[in-house]
C-alpha cells in the first residue's frame, strides 16, 4: 500500500511517501528528518495528538487559564479528554507547569496550566 | 524630558527578545511601552502548542514561550509600562505616550525600536457585500473572545480563508463543541502551512475548498447564511457556482498586515511589498536610530523566528546606540523572479546576514539564487516552495562585493 502524509512534528511538515504492508512500513521518502519515519509508523498503529484548552479560574486577574497536554494521546480520545478538562475549575494564583489532571483518563499525560495569573487582589 | 538609550514600541516576541539582547550588550536603559495590561503580545491568546520548537527544542503554548521571556525581563528588572498607548513617534526619535498611571509620557530616546506586530485584515478590506449582521469575527478576534475572555462566538460556523489563524480556529472551535462546516479559500492555493491543514482540518474531517470565495453576506440581527462561490484564476466568481450555506458566524482568515502608523509617523517608508519598513541588514529604517523587527516588519510563520529577526536588531541597535554609527548600506536586494518579497532591501556586502525571502506560488524542485552582477553568490536547492512558507538563508560576506547590487530569483 502507498499512502502521502504530512509529517504534523514541525513547521517542515514534510511530506511523505510511504510504502507499507498493514502496519509495517517498508520505504519512506521526502522527510528531511528520521522523526518523519517514526510519525508515520505511529500514524498507521495507532495516530496521536496533543491538545490544548483552557480551564475556568476563580478568583483571578482572568477567567481563563490556558491548558495542554505533556504528551500526545490517541486522537480517537481528543474529545474524552475534552470533557475531563472541561468539568475543571482553578483557584487563582495559577503557575506554569501546574498538574490540572495527573495521568488524564489513564492515558499517561498530565492536564497543566500555561499560563501565570495571579489571584484578584 | 526623559531620556532613554532605547524605547522599544510593544511588549509582544519581538520587544521583549529584542530588550534582552540589548541588556546582554550592554544597553542598560530601556524602557518598553505597551498597549495591554499584560506583555506578551498576541502569544498569550495562541494557547496551542508548537512554539519554541527551533529556539527551545520543545513544544510549547503561545503563554508559556512569552513567559520565559517575561520571567527574564522582571529577573534583569527592564523597565515597562502597560496600559500604554503610543500616540506618536517623531523623526527625532521623540516618543510620545498615554499612560493611565503616569499621563503623557514624552521619552527621547538613541534608537527606537518598532516592535508592535501586525493586524488582520477585516471584513471592511474585503469588501463582501450583504446585510451587516452579528457573528462575522476575523480569527483572531475570536481566538481572544474564546481564549481569553470566556465568550463562545457561535455554534454553525463558516471560515473564509486558509491562514494559519483561521485553521487553529478551526480546530478550537471544534473543541469547543462548534460544527465548522468548511474553510473556504480564494487563491487556488492554501496560505496556511501544510501541518495545520493536517492537524487541524483533515483531524477534524473540516473540509478546506480552494478556488472559493463568499460573495454574500446575509442576516439582520444574527448571520444567517453565507453565499460561497467558486473563482476564476483572477479571483473572480463564476456565475452559477453560488451556494447558500447556513450558518451563525462566519471567521476571516484573510490576511495580516503590518501596523506601521507609528512608523509612517516617524517619516519611515514601507515597501508595499511587506507593508513593513524598508530596512538595510541591520534592521534599520529609513530614518537613522528607527529599526523594526517581527510582524511589523514583515508577518512570520513562526515566532521562533520572529525572536531571532528581533535579536538581530538588537545586535545592531547596541552597535548604533553605543558607537554612534552602523556601517552604510548602499547595495539594494532586489526581488527577481517569483519572489514576492526580501528583507532586508539593502545590505552592506562587508557583513554576514540573514535574507529572508517568500515565493509568489507554490513551486516543486526549484532552487533560490542570489546573484551579484550576474554572479551566483548562493544557491539553496528546495523540493518544495511555498508562499506560506518564510525562507531563511544565510548570506556570507566572503562571497559579496561592494559594488554590485543583490539579486534573488527562484528558478
Amino acid at each position: 500500500m502507498k499512502r502521502t502524509f504530512t509529517c504534523i512534528v514541525c513547521p517542515n511538515g514534510c511530506e511523505i511517501e510511504a510504502e507499507y504492508e498493514g502496519e509495517n512500513v517498508l520505504s519512506v521518502t521526502g522527510n528531511l528528518c528520521p522523526k518523519g519515519r517514526t510519525y508515520v509508523t505511529q500514524e498507521l498503529v495507532d495516530p496521536q495528538r496533543t491538545i490544548a484548552s483552557s480551564v475556568r479560574v476563580l478568583n483571578g486577574e482572568l477567567p481563563l487559564c490556558s491548558v495542554r497536554l505533556t504528551r500526545a494521546i490517541p486522537k480517537d480520545r481528543i474529545f474524552d479528554v475534552m470533557r475531563e478538562i472541561n468539568r475543571q475549575t482553578l483557584e487563582a494564583p495559577t503557575h506554569i507547569g501546574d498538574v490540572v489532571i495527573q495521568d488524564v483518563l489513564g492515558l499517561g499525560s498530565d492536564v497543566i496550566a500555561t499560563k501565570e495569573i495571579a489571584k484578584v487582589s | 524630558m526623559t531620556e532613554k538609550q532605547a524605547v522599544i514600541i510593544g511588549g509582544g516576541p519581538a520587544g521583549l527578545a529584542a530588550a534582552l539582547r540589548l541588556r546582554e550588550k550592554g544597553v542598560k536603559d530601556i524602557l518598553i511601552l505597551e498597549r495591554e495590561k499584560y506583555l506578551g503580545g498576541i502569544l498569550r491568546q495562541c494557547i496551542h502548542d508548537g512554539f519554541g520548537l527551533t529556539r527551545f527544542g520543545e513544544s510549547l503554548s503561545g503563554p508559556e514561550y512569552a513567559q520565559r521571556f517575561i520571567d527574564r525581563i522582571q529577573a534583569e528588572g527592564v523597565e515597562y509600562i502597560t496600559e500604554c498607548t503610543v500616540l506618536d513617534v517623531s523623526p527625532d526619535k521623540v516618543v510620545t505616550a498615554a499612560s493611565k498611571t503616569r499621563g503623557l509620557l514624552q521619552v527621547r530616546a538613541q534608537a527606537v525600536l518598532l516592535t508592535m506586530g501586525c493586524r488582520e485584515r477585516t471584513r471592511g478590506a474585503l469588501a463582501t457585500p450583504g446585510t451587516r449582521p452579528a457573528g462575522v469575527y476575523t480569527a483572531g478576534v475570536a481566538q481572544s473572545y474564546i481564549n481569553l475572555q470566556n465568550i463562545m462566538v457561535g455554534k454553525e460556523v463558516v471560515i473564509l480563508g486558509s491562514g494559519d489563524i483561521g485553521m487553529i480556529m478551526a480546530r478550537r472551535l471544534t473543541l469547543e463543541g462548534a460544527h465548522v462546516q468548511a474553510v473556504y479559500e480564494v487563491q487556488p492555493y492554501p496560505s496556511g502551512l501544510p501541518r495545520n491543514i493536517e492537524q487541524c482540518l483533515n483531524d477534524y474531517g473540516i473540509p478546506l475548498y480552494l478556488s472559493h470565495t463568499v460573495v454574500e453576506i446575509k442576516g439582520r440581527e444574527r448571520l444567517t447564511s453565507v453565499v460561497v462561490a467558486q473563482c476564476d484564476e483572477r479571483f473572480r466568481p463564476i456565475p452559477g457556482t453560488e451556494q447558500e450555506v447556513p450558518c451563525d458566524t462566519l471567521i476571516l482568515s484573510v490576511g495580516l498586515i503590518p501596523e506601521n502608523e507609528l512608523s509612517l509617523a516617524a517619516g519611515v517608508e514601507l515597501d508595499p511589498r511587506t507593508r513593513g519598513a524598508y530596512v538595510d541588514e541591520h534592521c534599520q529604517t529609513g530614518v537613522p536610530g528607527v529599526f523594526a523587527a517581527g510582524n511589523v516588519l514583515h508577518v512570520h510563520d513562526l515566532v521562533d523566528f520572529v525572536s531571532l529577526e528581533a535579536e538581530a536588531l538588537a545586535d545592531s541597535a547596541a552597535e548604533y546606540i553605543l558607537s554612534g554609527s552602523l556601517p552604510a548600506c548602499p547595495l539594494e536586494v532586489v526581488a527577481g523572479q517569483d519572489v514576492g518579497h526580501v528583507i532586508p532591501q539593502r545590505c552592506s556586502g562587508t557583513r554576514d546576514f540573514t535574507l529572508y525571502l517568500r515565493v509568489r506560488r507554490p513551486l516543486n524542485q526549484v532552487s533560490v539564487v542570489v546573484r551579484q552582477a550576474g554572479r551566483e553568490v548562493l544557491r539553496k536547492k528546495m523540493r518544495k516552495a511555498l508562499p506560506a512558507e518564510m525562507i531563511l538563508l544565510a548570506v556570507k560576506a566572503a562571497k559579496l562585493t561592494q559594488d554590485a547590487n543583490l539579486e534573488v530569483t527562484v528558478e
